[in-house]
């Protein structure tokens, strides 16, 4: 149906047909969902329409992590879209993930008819209150017409300022197919209420410039932010014209080269000892969106000792939440690192004795000590032996997929081992639940990858325990012909829980093994039509990964068990309320 | 230390529910709250009472200004302000304590609004201390019911609050 209005003309579409005419405009390729009674008249007009395809999950956690990783992987927008009560329900975690992870995400939750809400209707229930302390922002629809200025107001602050997930809650009566209303898309969004920050204080910056150019010990500390705000490029040339040494945090591993030299490996609760001692012994951190994680800091009050700290955020209330910043800088990381570095370069050429990169000569030469006493690679001279070492399938996996995947993993000594050994060249392909730290997150982010990036190789590193958090997906892969290569570093336990179990509760392995009742990985994968392979010696390793990522297998999903030794545990380890200096290197030792 | 603090928020379904959830999720205590709409009806402006120290109140501003609906928020304690509350009180009234509490109403400028045999409602408003002083100077009479309706405040001179 349409009308003329002076000259243009004006289409009258229903609440459903809108809602999938705005997000065509909005941009979205893909919809990740599961239907039910409040959203069939959204699935109707999914139907009626090509533009958009709609993948089709077992479960929605799974829509919800598909649809964090097809973001996280892209720098687009992940949609979803879900039935009321249990469907929103079960979107819950995902969302809470996202959250946690700043991570750019629409949630269409089906509700009841609006007059029933509030009667506790058949699969009612208050999805804007039980989502509010996790999202950026929600809408509750309350007439069709409103649908499009909603959703364009979703998009842009989902994915402005710190981005985050809204929830768009859409009761079923606003979409009802004989309801009509003038179809109009905003060509831009403005918010009185909602303005985010973008460039930084000119003078803050002079000021950080100013510290960075005295400083004899410096690190950058970078974030998840810095890869969400593409300022990759930007912090690799400050890096490289200043000679600093950079650390990552699990979230911003591949925002710096992860082969570079002047990288320190991750830092942290397992970061590299090199890198917790750097931040430890600093004169000037400069963190660059980062957000001072407890993960990170180990005890604030011990933290960094000696070191100005820089902070540079989108969100103002990231800074000085954990530790106090004396240079806070306020706005995306990407202009404000660009201009703090073309600051540097012209103080530097009109004055080039006020910089010599030879000056940081003395903090190298510490900070190699440190990597040559307990550097990574040491954990793999240890033990010679039979079993398989996990550190060593992921240096396999490095090696066979010549350091170019794009990695999903789960959460579990697994994921830290990941985080450790493969090393990271470029933004978006760490693909992790750094914040909620979700078990079941790895192999439906995989497949959102997947989907964002058809041609290039996606594997979930996960661990048997996560992985069957959400092994329903599988049958998702084979739907969509989702050929994802799947590594199970397979402990035969909640591994990262066992070794908390180790070394605090004497070994008293409580409810964290299950050695006599796991399945045959192997013949689960061929049951949902996959390709199942199983590994349990060294020599093994590098054949199967071999055959795995071969040209034979490439349209194929391909599940790798890997039998693993059950009793490593992930080194090194922050000693609980100590500085960042406190660290467990072993079994044996401390730092 | 207690802080006032004055919100511009939009008029909208769920926006109070935000604000008071994120005092809730992140433990920040609330003190009182008051919100209404104002001259545009499109905004409602929320005064909360808070306690903490100066780290929380920057966090708690600048959490609020997370929020998407949050227009602006200035912390009243910061500068010259007015603060004023309303207290409506119900006392039982007999005999001579009548008199006694006519003379503390008095006294502080209160009104009586309501008179029965044996009660009456009391009527008073100013800062939060001038009530508690005189809940604690009605003393022994006896108190059937307190309402407050918590802190309104706004900057004293040429400061505003508006979009
Ligand atoms: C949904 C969820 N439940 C519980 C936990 C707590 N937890 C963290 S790691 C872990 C063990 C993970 O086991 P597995 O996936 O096999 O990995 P591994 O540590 O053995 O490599 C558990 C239970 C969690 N992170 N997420
Ligand atoms: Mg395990």
């Amino acid at each position: 149906m349409s009308s003329k209005n002076g000259g243009t003309e004006i289409e009258r579409l229903s609440g459903g047909d809108m809602l999938l005419r705005a997000l065509q405009d909005s941009g979205v390729e893909y919809i990740f969902g599961y239907p039910g009674g409040s959203a069939l008249h959204i699935y109707d007009a999914i139907f009626r329409q090509k533009k958009i395809q709609h993948i089709l999950v077992r479960h929605e956690q799974g829509a919800t992590h598909m649809a964090d990783a097809y973001a996280r992987s892209t720098g687009k927008i992940g949609v979803v879209l879900v039935t009321s009560g249990p469907g929103a329900t079960n979107a819950i975690t995902g969302i809470a993930t996202a959250h946690m992870d700043s991570i750019p995400m629409i949630v269409i939750s089906g509700q009841v008819p609006s007059p029933l809400i509030g009667t506790d209707a058949f699969q009612e229930t208050d999805m804007i209150g039980i989502s509010r302390p996790i999202v950026k922002h929600s809408f509750l629809v309350r007439q069709c017409s409103e649908i499009p200025g909603i959703v364009a107001k979703a998009f842009h602050i989902a994915s402005s300022g710190r981005p985050g997930p809204v929830v768009i809650d859409v009761p079923k009566d606003t979409t009802d197919p004989v309801i009509t209303a003038e179809y109009h898309f905003p060509k831009s969004v403005t918010m009185r209420s909602y303005s985010p920050p973008v460039r930084g204080s000119s003078g803050q910056i002079r000021k950080a410039a100013e510290i960075l150019l005295e400083s004899k010990r410096p690190v950058i500390y970078s974030g998840g932010g810095v890869i969400q705000g593409e300022a990759s490029g930007a912090l690799i040339s400050l890096a490289k014209r200043m000679n600093f040494p950079v650390t990552n945090t699990l979230m911003g591993l591949g925002a710096y080269p992860g082969d570079d030299p002047q990288f320190l490996g991750m830092l942290g609760m397992h970061g590299t000892y090199e890198a917790n001692m750097s931040m430890h012994r600093a004169d000037v951190v400069l963190a660059l969106g980062a957000r001072f994680d407890d993960r990170v800091t180990n005890d604030p009050s011990l933290f960094c000792p000696d070191a100005k700290i820089i902070h540079v955020d989108v969100d103002p209330a990231s800074i000085s939440k954990i530790i106090k910043a004396d240079v806070p800088i306020v706005g995306q990381v990407g202009n404000i690192v660009e201009e703090l570095d073309s600051l540097i370069g012209q103080e530097i050429e009109k004055n080039p004795q006020r910089y010599n990169v030879e000056n940081l000569s003395d903090w190298w030469t510490e900070i190699k000590s440190w990597k040559e006493a307990h550097g990574l690679d040491h954990a793999l001279e240890v033990k010679p032996g039979a079993s398989i070492l996990p550190q060593m399938a992921i240096q396999t996996l490095y090696k066979v997929t010549k350091g170019e995947a794009f990695v999903t993993s789960d959460v579990g000594q697994h994921q830290m081992f990941a985080a450790q050994y493969y090393k990271f060249s470029k933004p978006r392909r760490w693909i992790n639940s750094g914040g909620l730290g979700t078990m079941g997150f790895g192999l439906p982010a995989a497949m959102g990858v997947q989907v964002a990036r058809p041609k290039d190789v996606v594997v979930c590193i996960t661990g048997e325990g996560s992985f069957m958090m959400n092994m329903q997906e599988l049958s998702t892969c084979l739907q969509y012909g989702l050929a994802i290569k799947i590594i199970n570093l397979n402990n035969q336990a909640l591994g990262m829980v066992k070794q908390w179990q180790d070394m605090q509760y004497a070994g008293r392995h409580s409810h964290s093994t299950y050695s006599d009742s796991l399945p045959d990985f192997k013949h689960l994968a061929e049951a949902f039509g996959h390709v199942g392979l199983k590994v349990e010696t060294p020599d093994d390793l590098e054949p199967t990964l071999e055959y795995a990522f071969s040209d034979e297998l490439r349209d194929r999903t391909v599940f790798v068990d890997i039998w693993i030794d059950p009793d490593e545990h992930v080194y090194p380890m922050a000693v609980k309320g100590g500085a960042m200096s406190d660290m467990y290197l072993s079994k044996e030792t401390r730092s | 230390m207690r802080h006032i603090i004055a919100v511009l928020l939009e008029n909208e379904a769920g926006a109070l529910s935000r604000v008071v959830g994120l005092f809730a999720q992140r433990s920040y205590n609330i003190e009182s709250l008051t919100v209404a709409p104002t001259e545009d009806s499109s905004l409602s402006r929320l005064t909360l009472t808070t306690i903490g120290d100066e780290t929380i109140i920057e966090q708690i501003i600048k959490h609020l200004y997370r929020l998407v609906e949050v227009v602006r928020v200035i912390n009243l304690s910061e500068s010259e302000h007015i603060e004023r509350e309303l207290l409506l009180i119900k006392l039982r009234a007999e005999g001579q304590a009548r008199s006694e509490i006519k003379r503390t109403c008095d006294i502080f400028r209160g009104q009586i609004v309501d008179v029965t045999a044996n009660s009456y409602i009391i009527q008073l408003y100013g800062p939060g201390e001038k009530l508690d002083a005189f809940i604690s100077a009605i003393g022994k009479a006896t108190i059937l019911e307190v309402v407050r309706s918590g802190v309104s405040g706004i900057s004293r001179g040429d400061k505003v609050l508006t979009i």
